[in-house]
């Protein structure tokens, strides 16, 4: 597939957040299909509290973008009857961590009702929702999640970790005939307010382009382990790469993009090559993401490996609220490093 | 109210009876000698809708095959009432590949976009989903209208309480149906409700709020007409809950000794031929037809379900994905 039309002149110049590379494929989307809206609590006049709907109300008016009450259920439960209807809603969930007052709705309903109508009844939205830690937001409003909802059949899940990733999936989950979980991470958004990666800021096309979804991207090649991620970690984990070239190790890092589907493929081919990887994941630990991936090599040939798989992942508890604690279990570059070198010794 | 709307819903009352009476006959048929509920042609939970017929056909009967019904895990009776082919409902609940869901979805997850139908397990949890149909029927400048079933046991969930308030705020057309038949499984409604009327909090959200006290298919078509009619017109949401009654168990195999009300229930058909009866527009002879009518349409639904094929497990897969 062609991810960006390579003629547009536009293509490597000008740079976006991933905000507003967010906000520019709803945009264009809105513009091309009238049958997609956006509904969440604080999405209208205020533009999203982490910026991923500004200007969209100016622009679609209140008929488009709606602001809700702080009634989860119902409006989760609206967006899905309105895509059984023909329509492509954009609905946000303001932080993951609120998914335990709707969930019933998104797994029960959203995720389900096309397998249950054998095919019949198909579910168009996207649910967009912020993610992680990093700033002292405690327990409640840090958490990633995306295991959770790459758990449960039905959900596709995209987890893009920069401008142009954000707008070419973000067309592409509006695309999408079936439910998209978008999570984008507050710390990749290249917010004002919030310490942010040089990498939330970067290249984006003006014109429409689609990010598939379900392929992961090679963000840098190497040959002595691959490290596998997402979202934030992925910064962390090319931050980590170049100190750890530094000291002679050759880091493969992919960025997934997708959970659901999940590019097992180019985890495998790269892990054929290094034969060793580390998982870099910021949501919990035990049942989750790494644990996923392990069982990828291991179930297709554990004889890839030189070495025991690794995991770096947030250790099973609670996001703590003091800085100290928080970094302590965070993903942090510091902790990549030393958990690759670990995997080479 | 002329005599043909009234013999109308009275049909729709015994076609809806017939097919559950059929259900009940084939369920308990091979679940001898040990009662299994996994086991036999119809496996798993089943609620029958048997009593509140009433509800189903008095506000089916304002509407098309355009406008959107979200039932309960008791469904049947609205599904039937709003026009479902019975052969696809009857195929889906053998579990048949000729099923509304080709076998995936049974008794509580039936969906039928052609007339716009969908239920849910979940209770409450139908309410969401047809705010978001209304919408889309706003927003699509069509005159359709969305009707929401829950029990009175759904009254205590937030889903309910939400999607009022929703519903009220963007003057959405919907109609809500909450059918009072007094037992959220073996939990009566003054053990579980602060308040006799779900009208009242109807009113309290901005909605019209009425009570249906007797069961009656002509005071829930009355009231549904006015609802309905408010809706298409954009006058906004209303709520009828309606008295009703649930003659069997909450689920077949329920032995109901929690209920003391057993030998007090009126089984509203009978009441209902007879007040047609009364009124000269039903003969014991016409009574009789559509019994048979009903019957042989009901019969050669589940000939249809029965004769039809199981779903391939090679193709369990299929369709979690669009």
């Amino acid at each position: 597939m062609v991810l960006i039309d390579t003629s547009s002149a536009s293509v490597s110049t000008r740079r976006l957040t991933t905000a507003k590379a967010m906000v520019e494929g709803i945009s264009q989307e809105m513009e091309r299909d009238p049958s997609v809206f956006v509904l969440g609590e604080d999405v209208g006049a205020y533009g999203g509290i982490f910026s991923s709907t500004t200007g969209l109300l100016e622009r679609f008016g209140p008929h488009r973008v709606m602001d809700t009450p702080i009634s989860e259920t119902a409006f989760m439960g609206l967006a899905t009857g309105a895509a059984v209807e023909g329509m492509r809603p954009i609905v946000e969930l303001m932080f993951v961590d609120f998914f335990g007052v709707c969930m019933d709705q998104i797994y029960n309903h959203m995720a389900k009702i096309h397998y249950e109508s054998g095919g019949n009844v198909k579910v168009p939205l996207v649910l967009m929702t912020a993610v992680g830690g990093g700033y002292s937001d405690g327990a409640q409003h840090s958490q990633c999640l995306w295991g959770t909802f790459a758990h449960m059949p039905g959900l596709k899940v995209v987890v893009p970790s920069n401008p142009f990733d954000a707008k070419g999936l973000m067309i592409s989950a509006i695309r999408d005939d079936n439910p998209v979980v978008y999570m984008f991470h507050k710390g990749v958004m290249g917010l004002p307010w919030m310490a942010k990666n040089p990498r939330s800021l970067g290249p984006v096309p003006e014109k429409p382009y689609e990010v598939p979804i379900g392929k992961a991207s090679v963000v840098r090649t190497g040959k002595d382990m691959t490290i596998v991620t997402l979202s934030l970690s992925v910064h962390h984990a090319l931050d980590a790469a170049d100190d750890l070239a530094q000291q002679g190790i050759d880091c493969e890092v992919i960025d997934l993009r997708s959970l659901v589907p999940l590019d097992r493929e180019a985890v495998l081919e790269s892990v054929s090559k290094t034969g060793r990887l580390l998982v870099v994941d910021e949501d919990y630990q035990s049942f989750g993401l790494s644990g996923e991936l392990a069982a990828v090599v291991a179930e297709t040939d554990p004889r890839l490996l030189k070495a025991p798989v690794s995991r770096l992942a947030i250790p099973d508890v609670p996001i703590p609220y003091s800085r100290t604690l928080e970094y302590a279990v965070l993903p942090t570059m510091e902790r990549i490093v030393s958990a690759a070198k670990r995997v080479m010794a | 109210m002329d005599n043909l709307t009234r013999l109308g819903l009275y049909k729709t009352m015994v076609l809806s009876r017939s097919f559950e009476e059929a259900i009940l006959r084939d369920y308990h048929a091979d679940k001898k000698p040990a009662w299994d509920i996994g086991a036999g042609l119809i496996p798993g939970e089943m609620h029958l809708s048997a009593g509140q017929e009433p509800v189903a056909a008095g506000v089916c009967a304002h509407l098309t095959a355009d406008d959107a019904v979200t039932a309960t895990h008791r469904p049947h009776h609205f599904a039937i009432a709003h026009g479902m082919d019975l052969k696809l409902l009857a195929a889906e609940i053998f579990g048949r590949e000729t099923g509304l869901g080709k076998g995936r979805g049974g008794h509580m997850h039936l969906f039928d976009p052609s007339i716009h139908f969908s239920c849910s397990g979940i209770i409450a949890e139908g309410y969401p989903p047809a705010l978001g149909q209304a919408f889309a029927f706003q927003h699509q400048g069509k005159n359709s209208v969305a009707v929401a079933v829950t029990g009175e046991g759904a009254a205590n969930q937030g889903a309910f309480h939400e999607s009022l308030n929703l519903a009220a705020l963007w003057k959405l057309p919907v109609v809500f149906i909450v059918e009072d038949n007094d037992w959220a499984i073996s939990v009566s409604r003054d053990a579980s409700t602060s308040i006799r009327s779900n009208a009242v909090r109807a009113t309290s959200y901005g909605l019209r709020g009425t009570r249906i006290q007797d069961n009656s298919v002509e005071g829930v078509w009355d009231a549904a007409k006015t609802a309905i009619e408010r809706a298409r017109a954009g006058e906004g949401p209303s709520l009828i809950e309606v008295q009703t009654v649930r003659l069997w168990g909450h689920f077949e195999g329920d032995a109901q000794a929690y209920r003391n009300d057993l030998d007090t229930l009126i089984d509203p058909i009978p009441a209902y031929a007879n007040q047609l009866e009364s009124d000269g527009i039903l003969t014991p002879e016409l009574v009789k037809g559509i019994a048979e009518d009903a019957k042989s349409r009901v019969d050669d639904a589940f000939e249809y379900a029965k004769s039809s094929p199981f779903p391939s497990a090679a193709e369990v897969g299929n369709y979690v994905f669009a």
